[in-house]
């Protein structure tokens, strides 16, 4: 058990991709907590998702030991965040564990937007933020520059910046000798435990492992634990830190963080934010946790072959025992049959469930369109919240239909602000105020519908500034608008999976595109197929599949049996794995190429 | 007999042919994917003397009704070959009065004397591969002759004596006009031919044109073929053509005997290299590459190259897949009472592809016939 006077607890927050794990793999080697041989390219970063697509979704814990100039020893836990706006609130959960922040940005990038939305996080919190300039060995590098941006934004001197290249491992001592030197020690009121839970996982060995943040008293193995939020009641079976490698210990003291295991085997009964205390104690003043983590998109997964229903329902299960923030429902979808309503924090955490679904789960899935909560007011007075266009009620049952919005921060070069407003504007975004940073880069902040922004508006934002501009954002109110549904019918079926609901000027652009989409998908059947869209009754976009007129083998004679025969199985295969949609066959490609995201907008 | 007719189509089951693969070419057209060399007439001599040791070699068998010369081009190789190897098969296995002998001949290779010749050799059908009269769709297609070839063939057969003539066209080239592709069609009528084979171009996996399309060549188009086809078939049936089966048609008594014995399911012996053959409920095939072939028979080995053993189930899906390219349909049977019942067969019935009456089931819709196959293949196996 370490002093609290000796402990620093800290974060790395940066934007995407300006280099944080690469910093912790660099404070890691130099504090010697990993050999040479664990020590793998950014070992934080486990599954192997993470390492493709150079973000970190999980937070983890790493003690390091760091000697100070004058030989004094200290206790460094680094408590790793991740990189993407999908996950900011996993960002201050991790802060809540923390006394000080490394505030990272590129040198050549300088500040993006959550860049700022970290800061921001980490100063209401009250965190000692530690301002520090990576990748001073680019050649693009300008740490001049990037200095007084920082230093414009926090308040503080340009040459309190720490200059750092975790690549080369230049400026890395330095940077561990302020944040044993600025970041304060934790308090303790010296009274019995209390520890926070601010993450957790399932392992399968061991069952659920907490990370926790000990505030005052000790946590040893044996205590008998009492979680304030759930009121259960479990036993401390093992303790421990990371180096990243787990070393148990005797006990966890105050200030100290590391893991617990309890012998708990489902992730829902732990609740991350929660206060471990020890049952009897006279006080059991809750630490203050955080907000639940509020899914923000919404899509329906199915299995391609019906079959595997039962399977994707045990993926989703066990995705969720490491990701208390996806949610799901049963779904039943007339086109695409049993399947799964999920919850999303946004659009990237969509993708990676997803992938992981096919990937770590040999699923094959169709994803039905992204949408978001809608709250609805019918003329009997009641509201309720809808999270799939199939629950919306018929027009004349609505009094009236509100969307999210969300407060959205755009950072970019101040040459591109005409550009992100036409695109802001478009997307029926209203701006609340701009501010420059330095006279070439600009802040942005808008009010827009969140169903504007998952629908690939990062993408749009992106190509438009040729990468330069970032976003971030944060959930805002309920507002009313003009909202329909458009349904797309075949054969004058409706097909659920492809209605949407969208804003009354863009339901026509929907509406045709869906079609004209569909037209070129949905391959010629035995009869004339009409594809529309439609508002109520009302068509606002129609196409038509030419029926089939020729689908005959031309020549088959004695030489041709046995190869034609081959040929024709393999054309029935093809054919079975379509859907039925009333009487129109539809291949499975057809749903997924219909509802994919993309700029053809 | 009419061509369409049940009766013949039924016959044709307990028929016995023989098929000879000749793989000789002058140049390979870009849309063929038959078995084919062009540029090794070299081996033809060689080629003749194994296929008579293949005939020789094949056990006793029952007279045939039915031999038929495809390639390649039969007419590349010598009509004394040709002569010879009919001699050879008839000695063999002996032909049954009446039998027809039918070779597939190019146009510019055909000449009087070698009519006359192919006449005494005992052959008694032949089957020009005309495909267009018009000379740019000809050249598109990568033919050597002119339409004053075709005309001249089909008259030096008819004098020869040909007792049966027929034309091959392709239709739905791209670049072709419909008056071009219906100018090809009356052309072809005023030759009064007994028998027409209209073949919609059909892109094959590594041909030439499949190759050019992925280039970014214009490919045939299903609309302008589904058209052809059926002004066609308008034509034809004015001048008392009779279509038998989805790409052939023919005048009361011509339909090809051949063709026939095939749909019905009936047994062939195959010669040559890449030959097929069918008996005994086996489909086997022969070594497809000509050198290779050559080099087994030379050796006194079997110049097989694989079979498929059918079982009782597969037999009776590739009896009614095979039966319903003819006009005359096929006996419902086992297969055709559940395609009937299945859901897709109801489909079908329901978009008016597939009928049936007494017993039997026709496609009503040929173009569309594919659907039907596929319909029969999906079926649960049966014990029928």
């Amino acid at each position: 058990m370490s002093s609290p006077v000796s402990i620093r607890n800290f974060s790395i927050i940066a934007h995407i991709d300006h280099g944080k794990s690469t910093l912790a793999d660099r404070m890691l080697e130099r504090a010697g907590a990993v050999s040479e041989r664990e020590m793998r390219a950014q070992v934080l970063d486990t599954m192997d998702l993470e390492r493709e697509r150079g973000i970190t979704i999980k937070a983890q814990a790493v003690r390091l030991e760091h000697k100070a100039p004058d030989g004094e020893r200290f206790v460094l836990n680094l408590i790793d965040t991740p990189g993407h706006v999908d996950f900011s609130y996993e960002v201050s959960r991790s802060l809540a564990a923390c006394e000080g922040a490394v505030l990272l940005v590129d040198a050549a990038q300088g500040v993006e937007a959550q860049t700022l939305a970290n800061a921001y996080l980490a100063i209401e919190a009250g965190l000692e933020v530690i301002p520090v300039i990576n990748k001073i060995d680019l050649p693009a590098a300008d740490p001049e520059r990037v200095s007084e941006e920082l230093a414009s934004i926090l308040g503080i001197d340009a040459d309190e910046v720490i200059r750092v290249s975790a690549k080369t491992g230049e400026g890395i001592d330095e940077l561990l000798n302020r944040i044993v030197r600025d970041v304060p020690p934790p308090t303790t009121d010296g009274g019995d435990l209390r520890a926070l839970v601010f993450d957790s996982y399932y392992d399968s060995y061991r069952g659920v492992v907490c990370y926790v943040r000990v505030v005052d008293g000790t946590l040893a193995p044996g205590d008998s634990l009492l979680f304030s939020a759930t009121a259960e009641r479990h036993t401390a079976s093992e303790v421990g830190f990371l180096t990243p490698l787990a070393v148990p210990v005797a006990r966890l003291g105050p200030g100290e963080v590391g893991y617990l295991i309890t012998g708990v085997k489902e992730i829902d009964r732990i609740r991350v934010g929660d206060t471990i205390s020890h049952p009897g104690s006279a006080r059991i003043q809750p630490l203050p946790g955080y907000a639940e983590p509020r899914p923000m998109v919404y899509s329906g997964l199915f299995p391609s072959d019906g079959e595997d229903f039962e399977r994707l329902r045990e993926a989703l299960e066990k995705l969720r025992l490491n990701d208390a923030s996806l949610v799901f429902e049963p779904e039943t979808s007339r086109a695409l049959g049993f399947g799964f309503r999920c919850g999303f924090l946004g659009l990237l955490h969509m993708e990676i469930v997803r992938e992981r679904l096919e990937r770590e789960y040999n699923l094959d899935l169709v994803a039905t369109s992204p949408s978001v909560a809608y709250h609805v007011t019918t003329t009997d007075g009641s509201s309720f919240e809808i999270r799939s266009p199939q629950d919306l009620p018929d027009r004349g049952r609505i009094q009236f239909l509100e969307e999210p919005y969300v407060r959205a921060m755009i950072i970019a070069p101040s040459e591109y602000t005409g550009t992100i407003m036409e695109l802001v504007q478009a997307r029926r975004g209203t701006m609340d105020h701009m501010q420059y940073l330095s006279p070439e880069r600009v802040e942005l902040i808008y009010n827009l519908p969140l169903a504007e922004v998952v629908f690939d508006f990062f993408d749009q934002l992106k190509s438009r500034t040729r990468g330069y501009a970032s976003l971030d954002y944060e959930p805002g109110e309920y507002r009313a608008s003009d909202l329909v549904k458009v349904d797309v019918l075949l054969n004058g079926q409706s097909v659920d999976a492809f209605s949407a609901i969208t804003h009354q000027d863009k339901a026509y652009q929907y509406g045709k595109q869906m079609v004209e989409r569909l037209r070129r998908l949905i391959p010629r059947q035995l009869f004339d197929v009409p594809i529309q869209a439609a508002i109520g009754s009302r068509v606002i976009a129609r196409e038509t599949v030419k029926a089939r007129r020729k689908d005959v083998i031309a020549k088959c004679y004695g030489g041709d049996v046995s190869r034609k025969r081959k040929l024709l199985e393999r054309q029935k295969e093809g054919k079975r794995r379509m859907k039925m949609v009333g009487s129109v066959e539809v291949p499975q490609e057809a749903f997924i190429s219909a509802l994919r995201i993309d700029s053809e907008t | 007999m009419q061509p369409d007719s049940v009766e013949l189509a039924e016959a044709a089951a307990v028929w016995s042919g023989a098929y000879v693969h000749v793989p000789f070419c002058a140049r390979v057209c870009p849309y063929c994917d038959f078995n084919v060399v062009a540029g090794r007439d070299d081996l033809q001599h060689r080629y003749e003397s194994a296929v008579l040791a293949e005939i020789e070699s094949e056990p006793a068998w029952r007279s045939l009704d039915s031999v038929a010369f495809g390639g390649g081009t039969p007419s590349r190789i010598p009509a004394r070959s040709l002569a010879a190897i009919v001699l050879a098969i008839r000695q063999r296995f002996g032909l049954v009065e009446g039998a027809e002998v039918s070779l597939e001949a190019n146009p510019e290779d055909w000449s009087e004397p070698l009519a006359e010749s192919l006449i005494a050799g005992g052959f008694n059908r032949v089957s020009f591969g005309a495909q267009s009269f018009d000379p740019a769709v000809l050249v598109g297609l990568g033919r050597l002759h002119d339409p004053a070839d075709i005309d001249n063939g089909v008259k030096s057969a008819r004098q020869a004596g040909f007792g049966s003539v027929s034309l091959d066209l392709i239709f739905g080239t791209p670049g072709e006009s419909m008056a071009s592709w219906q100018r090809s069609v009356e052309r072809a009528l005023e030759l009064e031919p007994d028998h027409l084979s209209l073949y919609a171009l059909t892109v094959e996996r590594g041909t030439a044109l499949s190759r050019a399309i992925k280039g970014g060549a214009p490919a045939p188009d299903e609309d302008d073929q589904a058209d052809k086809y059926e002004t066609a078939q308008e034509l034809l049936a004015a001048a008392r053509y009779v279509r038998y089966e989805v790409s052939n048609f023919a005048r009361a008594g011509h339909a090809c005997r051949y063709n026939l014995l095939t749909w019905a399911q009936g047994e062939y012996l195959g010669f040559g290299p890449g030959a097929h053959g069918h008996r005994s409920a086996s489909r086997y095939r022969n070594i497809h590459r000509l050198d290779a072939y050559l080099e087994a028979v030379e050796a006194g080995t079997r110049p097989e190259q694989g079979r498929d053993q059918l079982s009782s189930w597969e037999r009776e899906q590739e009896r009614l897949i095979l039966g319903l390219r003819r006009a005359a349909g096929a006996v419902a049977g086992c297969a055709g009472e559940a395609l009937l019942e299945s859901e897709w067969g109801r489909r079908l019935l329901g978009a008016g592809v597939l009928g049936s009456f007494g017993g039997r089931i026709v496609v009503d819709k040929p173009l569309l016939g594919d659907d039907v196959a596929r319909a029969v293949l999906a079926l649960a196996p049966i014990d029928c």
